[in-house]
């Protein structure tokens, strides 16, 4: 399968001077970039691992580039993503998100379906890159 | 400034309003009075201010005719005051009159008695040939006894982890005859195709074609599915609209029951019946859709009814996660400059006062949580730039036929969107201006994608190019 996440999951992977050209809109807006990952691309698993700190005090996308690069060297089969941060009053969220990673195989995701009264399905989805876990530095729970 | 002392301002008989003390034109508004706008059209022969001042007695204290009660109470505070009118630029014989109503007139957090109010009788006003509500001034006082939406464009993006980009839905269509299984089968290509959303439509209840409780358990097995297939989540609005408020409830639980993020009503059910469903829908974590059903009846004409915008602020307090607030572009009422007033109204924290986009005074919410515009209603992927240009990332797009009718198949039809959609967001960001180039953008973005090449082949050239009924009447004004 091919994971859906982030604001360009459906286009062609962004080159470094695509991720360059969106890390350079968000820091002429002032957010913040961060770098995460993860190897459990569930679609609730909302605290994937960070990379380090927000990158706060950036002005210039190169200084993400080596970060990305070198999250990407250590974690070569991960997931990784970067957000942008918008602190502004009314919004202290997430201002964009997008994948810069995936791994060369990706397993997708298992539904079950559990049988209940009164023809109610109870539904589950489950990663299967977790069905043989590897404890990721004791982070994941 | 009438003298409440002066003694023939008791006696018996009919007197003129304006002479009562409803028109007050000194009156200096508090900022916790409830201001409203109104475009009041006397009948002929009718004294403008005359009219005016009827209109803020009739919405407020008056009756026809003096009566010795009112001198048992502290009558000019509950008095509503016209304290100025305007002749409408460009539109003889029509006036906008402005009111003040001490927010003591009004029980708090109740939209239901806000309305009864300022709506309640005075629209049938003999005197006058017509009467609209343009805006109203809703003061923090007011509005702090309100929670407002139940989640709020913030929560709704953290909850269903989407960022950076308008959300994408589509209507169910046909919208009546499909049977639950097929009903939850367009759910499921549309969601796996690349929306984020799909919907009811508005006269989706519980028809013998297919009833409630078999739309949600086949309308969630698609969600789920398709949320298995592409590891994002899902939604589809599960309308719960019913006969009474009891039998909402139990199909609002039963949606929650399984899993459901988001239920749906629409504005048929009236301002209580939706105040309930807001609380419930905070309560149970619950997205709230409002489909706007039957606004159009009195939102419309220019001259008579209540603007969408009050209409907008309503909601907003009433409490719902999405609105449906216009597309400009598409095939429903709506002039650029009067919807951008809408889509400020719903999802910014202030909004100042722009007669150029039909807002006539300053609005303060307080950081009230704003709601998500939806824009619905004969729009398709060649109008992705301009779409996007005219709401930015806070809205819901929605495209029905623009999905499920793609040559290729739901999925691809959906799929089309999300490609051009992702194509123009990241254009965007880029720096590239999307009104030149979007076209352009679009076109490269069909190269990989063949869904997407056919949509912009069957629909490019569809617009709905129509001169709009409701624009703002100001006239613009020199800014140094």
């Amino acid at each position: 399968m091919r994971l859906r996440h982030g604001a360009f999951s459906y286009l062609p992977e962004l080159t470094d001077e695509e991720i360059s050209a969106q890390v350079r809109y968000a820091l002429l807006n002032g957010w913040p970039i961060s770098i995460e990952y993860t190897d459990d691309p569930h679609p609730r698993n909302i605290y994937w691992e960070m990379w380090g700190l927000p990158l706060f005090d950036l002005d210039e996308p190169d200084g993400a580039l080596a970060e990305i690069n070198a999250c990407r060297a250590t974690f070569p089969d991960h997931y990784i993503r970067v957000l942008a941060y918008d602190a502004s009053l009314g919004r202290q969220t997430t201002a964009l998100h997008f994948l810069v990673q995936r791994p060369a195989q990706e397993p997708g995701f298992l539904l079950t379906r559990t049988e209940g009264q009164d023809r109610r399905q109870s539904y589950a989805v489950h990663s299967y890159s977790t069905a043989n876990a590897r404890p990721e530095n004791g982070a994941r729970s | 400034m009438v003298d409440p002392t002066a003694k023939d301002r008791w006696d018996p008989g009919v007197q003129s309003y304006a002479s009562m003390g409803y028109y007050a034109p000194d009156y200096q508004p508090k900022d916790t009075d409830i201001l409203a706008v109104f475009r009041v059209t006397p009948q002929p022969g009718v004294d403008p201010i005359e009219a005016a001042a009827a209109v803020a007695g009739e919405s407020s204290t008056a009756t026809w005719t003096v009566v010795w009660t009112d001198r048992l109470t502290a009558n000019s505070h509950y008095q509503a005051k016209c304290y100025r009118v305007d002749e409408v630029p460009g539109r003889p014989g029509e006036y906008f009159a402005y009111v003040a109503y001490d927010i003591d007139l009004f029980e708090e957090g109740s939209i239901a008695n806000l309305t009864s109010s300022i709506i309640g009788n005075v629209f049938g006003f003999k005197p006058l040939s017509a009467l609209r509500l343009e805006d109203m001034r809703i003061p923090v006082a007011y509005v702090k006894t309100f929670q407002g939406p139940p989640h709020g464009i913030v929560m709704e993006r953290e909850f269903l982890n989407k960022f950076g980009r308008p959300l994408l839905g589509a209507t169910v269509k046909p919208k009546l005859g499909l049977s639950a299984r097929n009903y939850g089968r367009v759910i499921y290509e549309a969601c796996r195709g690349g929306l984020d959303f799909t919907k009811d439509d508005e006269n989706i209840n519980s028809q013998p074609f297919m009833r409630w409780r078999d739309r949600f358990l086949f309308g969630m097995e698609g969600v789920n599915k398709a949320m298995a297939d592409t590891g994002e989540i899902k939604g589809h609005y599960l309308n719960v609209t019913a006969a009474t408020l009891e039998e909402m409830y139990e199909r609002a639980e039963f949606a929650k029951e399984l899993g459901s993020a988001v239920v749906m009503i629409d504005l048929t059910i009236g301002f209580t019946a939706m105040q309930s469903m807001s609380h419930w829908a905070r309560r149970s974590g619950v997205l709230l859709h409002l489909h706007r059903a039957g606004h159009s009846t009195y939102t419309r004409q220019k001259t008579h009814g209540v603007s969408f915008r009050v209409l907008a602020k309503w909601c907003r307090l009433i409490g719902v996660d999405h609105l449906h607030a216009g597309t400009v572009v598409g095939k429903l009422e709506g002039d650029p400059a009067t919807t951008k007033g809408y889509y400020d109204t719903l999802r910014d924290d202030f909004i100042p006062t722009t007669p150029s986009n039909g807002i006539f005074f300053d609005q303060n919410w307080a950081s009230m949580p704003g709601v998500m515009p939806v824009a619905s209603g004969g729009i398709h992927a060649g109008q992705m730039h301009q779409l996007l240009d005219l709401f930015g990332d806070d809205v819901v797009l929605q495209f029905g036929g623009g999905t499920i009718g793609h040559p290729l198949g739901i999925a691809a039809g959906a799929e089309s969107n999300r490609v051009a959609l992702e194509a123009v967001v990241k254009a965007r960001n880029e720096g590239r201006d999307l009104l030149r180039e979007g076209p352009a953008v679009l076109r490269r973005a069909a190269e990989n994608c063949r869904p997407l090449e056919v949509a912009l082949a069957t629909w490019g050239d569809v617009t709905f190019d129509y001169t709009s009924t409701d624009a703002p009447d100001a006239v613009p004004t020199v800014s140094l």
